[in-house]
Parts: C-alpha cells; sequence; structure tokens
C-alpha cells in the first residue's frame, strides 16, 4: 500500500510540474505589460534568461523547500500570500464534501427503497437538474435573489465590519454566518450525481441472494436496508469520494471567482490573466498536491473500511 | 462500477416472454424499441435536435445579424410581443427618456408606433430572416452595444453547442484509439496509458482550463480560438472514455469468437475494426451523449471568466459574462436569459444519455 501511494505520488509530481512549466512558458513568450527595461530588469532578476530546465529546476527545488518565488504583482512572495486562501479553499472544499455526502447518501437510500414511486422520480428529476446546474451560474443568481430580497450583497467570506479584522469569536461566527453559501452552491453537482449513484448501487445490492436471506429470516426492512445493502452499496462511495475532489475543487475555484471569496480561485484568475507565472504555477501545483493529498486519504479511507481491499 | 454485458446475457433472454419477437430484431432495432419506450429521452432528443437546428441555420432564425450595434438602444428590455387581427404580431415602438437621477437612457412603449412583425422578411442587405420586423424589435432586449440579444443567443447557441460535438468528437478519436491500444495489447503499453489517463484525472479541471485558456495567444482569430478551446476541452476528457473502451476491449479480447478470427488468420486490425470496436460502439455513444455536457459548461465557465472565445465571436458563455456582475444584473435582469439555453441544452443532453445508456443495453431487464 505504501509502495502504491508513494509511486502514486512520484508519477503525480513531475507532470504536475511540467505541465505548469509549459504553461509558463508559453506565457512568457507573449511578455508581460511593463515597460521593456523593466522586463529586462525583471528577467534578469527572476532567471528568465537562463534555458527552461534550469529556470525549472530552481523552482522545483525551491518549491521544495518552500520556497515558491516571488510574485510579479504584488512583489511580494508567493508563499505570504497563498497559505489563508489555501486554507479557506480547504475549509469550503471539505464542508461541500460534507455537505454532499451527508444529503447524498440520505436521499440516494430513500430514492432506492421507494423505487418507481413518484417520490422517486421526483427525487430522480432533481438529481437530472442538480447535475446540470453549473455552480457559477447558481452562486450568481442567488447573489442577485439575495440582494433583491436582503439588500445586502452576498459578497466574500466576511461582513464588513470583520474584513481585516484580527481573528476573534466574533469573526470566526461571521465566517461560518457566510460559508454555508459557497459550501452548498459548490455541493449541489456533487450531491446529485453522488445520489444518482448511491441510489444505483443499492438497487443492485437489494437485488442480491444474501438480502433475500436476510428478508426471509424475517429482519426488519430497516435492518435489512440499514445493516445489510447500505454497509456493501456504500463501499463504493468511499472510492468515488477520490474522483470528486477535482469537482470540488473546479467548483470552488468558479464560485469563488463569482461570489468575491478570498480562496485560490480568483487569485488564480488574476495570476493567469496578469501572467503572473510562479503565482499561478504554485497555485496549480497546490491544487493538484491537495488532489494527490485527497486520493491518498481516499485510498485508506476506502481500505480502512473493507478490509477485503489489499493494495500490493 | 459494474457495467453488465449485453453480451454475456443472450442466453437469458430465451426465457423471456417476447423471446421469439427479440430474436428476430436486430440488435440496432432492439436499441431502439427499448429507447423509444423513454419518453424523456424522445422530448430531449426532439429538443436537442431543434436547438441544433435552429443554431446551424442561425442566419435564417434569427432576427439580426449578432453584431448589429445600435448604440442609441443600449440595454433596452425586453418587448412584448402582441397580436391584433389587423397587424398581426407586432410590438409597440420606444420611447427613450433620460431617468434624471441616473442620466441613463430608459425606454418605455411607444403606443402610437406599431412595428409588424413580418414573417420571411428580407432585410436591407436582401438576407431572409424567419422573422424580423422593420423598426426595432427586441423579444428579450438588448446589450450594452444595443444588440440583439435573442439573435446573439442563437448565434451563440451554433459556437457553444457545435464546440460541444467537435470537443467530444476529439476526445472520442483520442480515447477509442488510445483505450483500444490500451486493451488490446496490454502490458507496458496499457500501464503507460493507464497511468497517464490518472495524472491527467488528477487534475482540478477547471483551474487547469483556465491556465490552458490564458496560454492561448491574444493574437489568434476567433477560428483559431474556438478550435483552441475545444483541444483544451477535450484533452483532459478523453481518459474516462479510454478507460470504458479498454475495458470493454479486455472482456472481448478473450472471447469465443475473437479467439475464431485469431485462429482463421485475422490480422490485429481486422480483428480490431470488425470485432473488437463494434462491441464498444453503443458504450461509446452513451459515454459521448453524456460528455457533450461537460464540454459545453467548460467552454461556458471559461468564456464566462473571459478566457474562453474571445469577442466578436459570441457564445453563451460571452453572453454571461457581461451578466457576470450583481449591479449589473440589478439593473438589467434579462442579461441572464443566455443561461436558459444553457441549461435546457445540458438537461437535455443527461436525459437523451441517460435514455440511451438504458437502450444501449436491451437484453437486460
Amino acid at each position: 500500500m505504501a509502495i502504491s501511494i508513494i509511486s502514486f505520488i512520484i508519477i503525480q509530481l513531475p507532470q504536475g510540474d511540467y505541465l505548469d512549466r509549459e504553461i509558463q512558458r508559453l506565457e512568457e513568450e507573449f511578455g508581460d505589460s511593463s515597460s521593456l527595461a523593466q522586463v529586462e530588469d525583471l528577467r534578469e532578476r527572476y532567471g528568465l534568461n537562463e534555458p527552461l530546465w534550469k529556470r525549472y529546476l530552481i523552482w522545483i527545488s525551491g518549491f521544495v523547500l518552500g520556497n515558491f518565488g516571488e510574485s510579479f504583482e504584488y512583489k511580494r512572495e508567493v508563499h505570504e500570500l497563498i497559505w489563508d486562501r489555501i486554507a479557506f479553499t480547504l475549509i469550503i472544499s471539505t464542508g461541500s464534501l460534507i455537505f454532499t455526502y451527508l444529503v447524498a447518501i440520505p436521499l440516494g437510500i430513500y430514492s432506492a427503497t421507494h423505487q418507481y414511486k413518484w417520490s422517486d422520480h421526483f427525487l430522480t428529476f432533481l438529481s437530472f437538474v442538480g447535475m446540470s446546474l453549473p455552480a457559477f451560474l447558481v452562486a450568481l443568481s442567488l447573489m442577485v435573489f439575495a440582494f433583491d430580497i436582503f439588500g445586502v450583497p452576498l459578497f466574500g467570506l466576511f461582513s464588513a465590519y470583520y474584513e481585516g479584522a484580527p481573528w476573534t469569536w466574533g469573526k470566526l461566527t461571521d465566517l461560518f454566518k457566510h460559508l454555508w453559501i459557497p459550501v452548498i452552491v459548490v455541493g449541489i453537482n456533487g450531491t446529485a450525481s453522488l445520489m444518482r449513484i448511491m441510489r444505483g448501487n443499492l438497487l443492485d445490492v437489494l437485488g442480491q441472494p444474501f438480502v433475500q436471506t436476510a428478508r426471509a429470516k424475517g429482519l426488519k426492512e430497516v435492518i435489512v436496508v440499514g445493516k445489510h445493502a447500505v454497509r456493501i452499496a456504500i463501499n463504493p462511495l468511499i472510492s468515488i469520494l477520490g474522483m470528486s475532489l477535482p469537482g470540488i475543487l473546479s467548483g470552488s475555484a468558479i464560485v469563488s471567482i463569482v461570489l468575491g471569496l478570498p480562496t485560490v480561485g480568483p487569485i488564480l484568475l488574476r495570476s493567469l490573466l496578469n501572467e503572473d507565472i510562479y503565482l499561478a504555477g504554485t497555485l496549480i501545483m497546490m491544487l493538484s498536491l491537495l488532489l494527490v493529498l485527497g486520493n491518498m486519504l481516499a485510498d485508506i479511507a476506502l481500505a480502512w473500511v473493507d478490509p477485503r481491499i489489499r493494495y500490493e | 462500477m459494474n457495467n453488465t454485458q449485453p453480451s454475456e446475457q443472450v442466453e437469458s433472454i430465451n426465457q423471456e416472454q417476447s423471446s421469439a419477437e427479440i430474436g428476430q430484431l436486430s440488435y440496432r432495432q432492439l436499441i431502439w424499441r427499448r429507447f423509444r419506450k423513454n419518453r424523456m429521452g424522445i422530448i430531449a432528443g426532439a429538443l436537442l435536435l431543434l436547438f441544433y437546428i435552429v443554431a446551424i441555420g442561425a442566419d435564417f432564425f434569427a432576427p439580426y445579424h449578432y453584431n448589429e450595434i445600435n448604440m442609441r438602444l443600449r440595454h433596452v428590455p425586453p418587448q412584448v410581443l402582441h397580436f391584433s387581427t389587423s397587424d398581426g404580431f407586432y410590438v409597440y415602438g420606444l420611447k427613450s427618456v433620460r431617468n434624471p437621477e441616473s442620466l441613463e437612457l430608459e425606454f418605455t412603449k411607444d403606443l402610437t408606433q406599431r412595428h409588424p412583425v413580418k414573417f420571411f422578411f428580407k432585410d436591407a442587405a436582401g438576407r431572409r430572416h424567419l422573422f424580423s420586423s422593420a423598426g426595432p424589435m427586441f423579444l428579450l432586449g438588448t446589450d450594452r452595444m444595443g444588440r440583439d440579444l435573442l439573435s446573439r443567443m442563437i448565434y451563440g447557441g451554433r459556437v457553444s453547442m457545435t464546440l460541444g460535438l467537435v470537443g467530444v468528437f476529439l476526445s472520442i478519436v483520442l480515447g477509442s484509439i488510445l483505450g483500444t491500444i490500451s486493451g488490446y495489447w496490454g502490458g507496458w503499453v496499457d500501464n503507460l496509458i493507464q497511468r497517464i489517463i490518472e495524472i491527467l484525472s488528477a487534475f482540478p479541471d477547471i483551474p487547469l482550463w483556465m491556465a490552458l485558456g490564458a496560454a492561448l495567444p491574444p493574437g489568434w482569430s476567433s477560428i483559431q480560438i474556438y478550435f483552441g478551446i475545444t483541444i483544451i476541452l477535450s484533452i483532459i476528457r478523453w481518459g474516462g472514455l479510454a478507460r470504458q473502451v479498454r475495458g470493454k476491449v479486455l472482456s472481448y479480447r478473450e472471447s469465443d469468437f475473437v479467439m475464431a478470427a485469431r485462429a482463421a488468420g485475422a490480422g490485429h486490425w481486422h480483428i480490431i475494426t470488425k470485432h473488437l470496436l463494434p462491441g464498444c460502439y453503443s458504450h461509446i455513444i452513451v459515454i459521448a451523449t453524456l460528455a457533450i455536457p461537460g464540454m459545453i459548461l467548460g467552454e461556458t465557465a471559461l468564456s464566462f471568466l473571459g478566457l474562453g472565445i474571445r469577442p466578436p465571436m459570441t457564445s453563451w458563455g460571452v453572453l454571461l459574462e457581461e451578466a457576470q456582475r450583481v449591479t449589473v444584473l440589478l439593473h438589467y435582469p434579462w442579461l441572464i436569459f443566455p443561461a436558459v439555453p444553457v441549461l435546457v441544452v445540458v438537461i437535455a443532453f443527461n436525459f437523451l444519455g441517460d435514455a440511451l445508456r438504458d437502450a444501449a443495453d436491451p437484453y437486460s431487464d
């Protein structure tokens, strides 16, 4: 198992860098908007005149040591800029993930045990709509809606009062007051598809002989479903956990841009538009790393829940 | 993931009631029979067909050209279509009043003027439109440059919807070739391809698309950008399809009919194209149908962020970009209309794909 994880990381890491560098190389070719002398100056300073592989080596060795380079635009070290944002990204993503599983599993179970009843049809239709709704549109309409009703813009993660204030209890509660909206918006897509998967899995399991045996023994339906069927049907959902991470990170990026949240999304967009390569590279790298980490956790969780699975 | 394979269940159909009839029908006919029963699938399919016809014939179906600018008619709210027996369909004329507070021009109905809506209207350039009017007629309002939103949505649909098709086509080609190679030859080739797929799927797609989208040279023409975006979208999405094709090919590779073909001296090419790929077609079509909405949403999201299709070309995402700011939306709520076709098309594709998935497995119950 350990080997699989390590090889996984080894496979993932260099590819991620290479791609980042590739993107950056392309960006550099178009230059940036500052004046020519400044450009030359910057080039010298950031070592952009060095050949590609050398720059890559410098960057990646710095990266491993926690030195991500300097942002062109903000004139500050990249690592000063990103940690808060990564923390908020993590908070929102984890929140959405929990929301997704908390909502999707019960609904999926309900839908499967009421197959072809109108409530099942209704939930199925709802999940289709949910899968189709692009998160940024939901965020946008929610914002307009909230503005219409409450007259306050749903912007950012904090009220104006706490913006930039030091961390206090009041600020924390304020954060949670704002947090649920992006969490739900980001989670909608995942919830809908997860519900479908849960429903399908449970239906498959319910058709199997051991469930019939359990029923024949005279067990209550609640126990048959809850104790026998759901335990089996839930396994694939844990392996899907890893696969649903890219969607959630993507969703949080774009929703954050629309809602103006202080996560990785908006700063990534800015850095890309301004060709702020070290910042953009670090951010993409970080997001991929988060994913690899998430996948690893999902693998571990799966092995823990289902002892039949062993990695060699 | 559990995909029950149709071929494995051939025997069990003999016990079904309509076995005699089924025995006479081809696989394709069975699929069609099954598909026809799914009402949502039929509705979705018909709707999509309609959308595509309108989008492809945009020059005819849209009342105006998408770049027809009327600087004096900016942000006109949607006009209501009226009907009377004497005039047929008509809209009232527009009266502009300057708002004393915001100093913006605001438009109201001019009840003295009626602009009849003519069908098969011939415009100044001699082009025919399904319907249009000699006077200003903006059924869904206009944008910040006084361009008709309805026309822009129809033209935008052409870009957004074909982009989905082209992108999925590219990923099908890439996915089935690599999936077949991976499944048929196995060994280190298989390993390599599977690792590449894993790496691709480990990236969060929107940030990666954003990065690639931002990397498209600003000097490119609209058409180049269009294909650039298509390639970006499909390059990340072929992995899933390749996996499925590989699984199929693996399951068929050792089957009796392939063995027989091999024993009879058939070449690799013959076995792949004549025996293996046909077994995957239904699967590929289903996956492709379910992949199109993802592509359309990807394009919409990218353009929405200003990293996708660039003006003067228009797409639903480009149109929604104007609606990005809440203040704009509060003043001109009709700018959100382009979201409607996006939703309809994406939901329809999901229903169609689901119906096809059920139908593609006609032997199962």
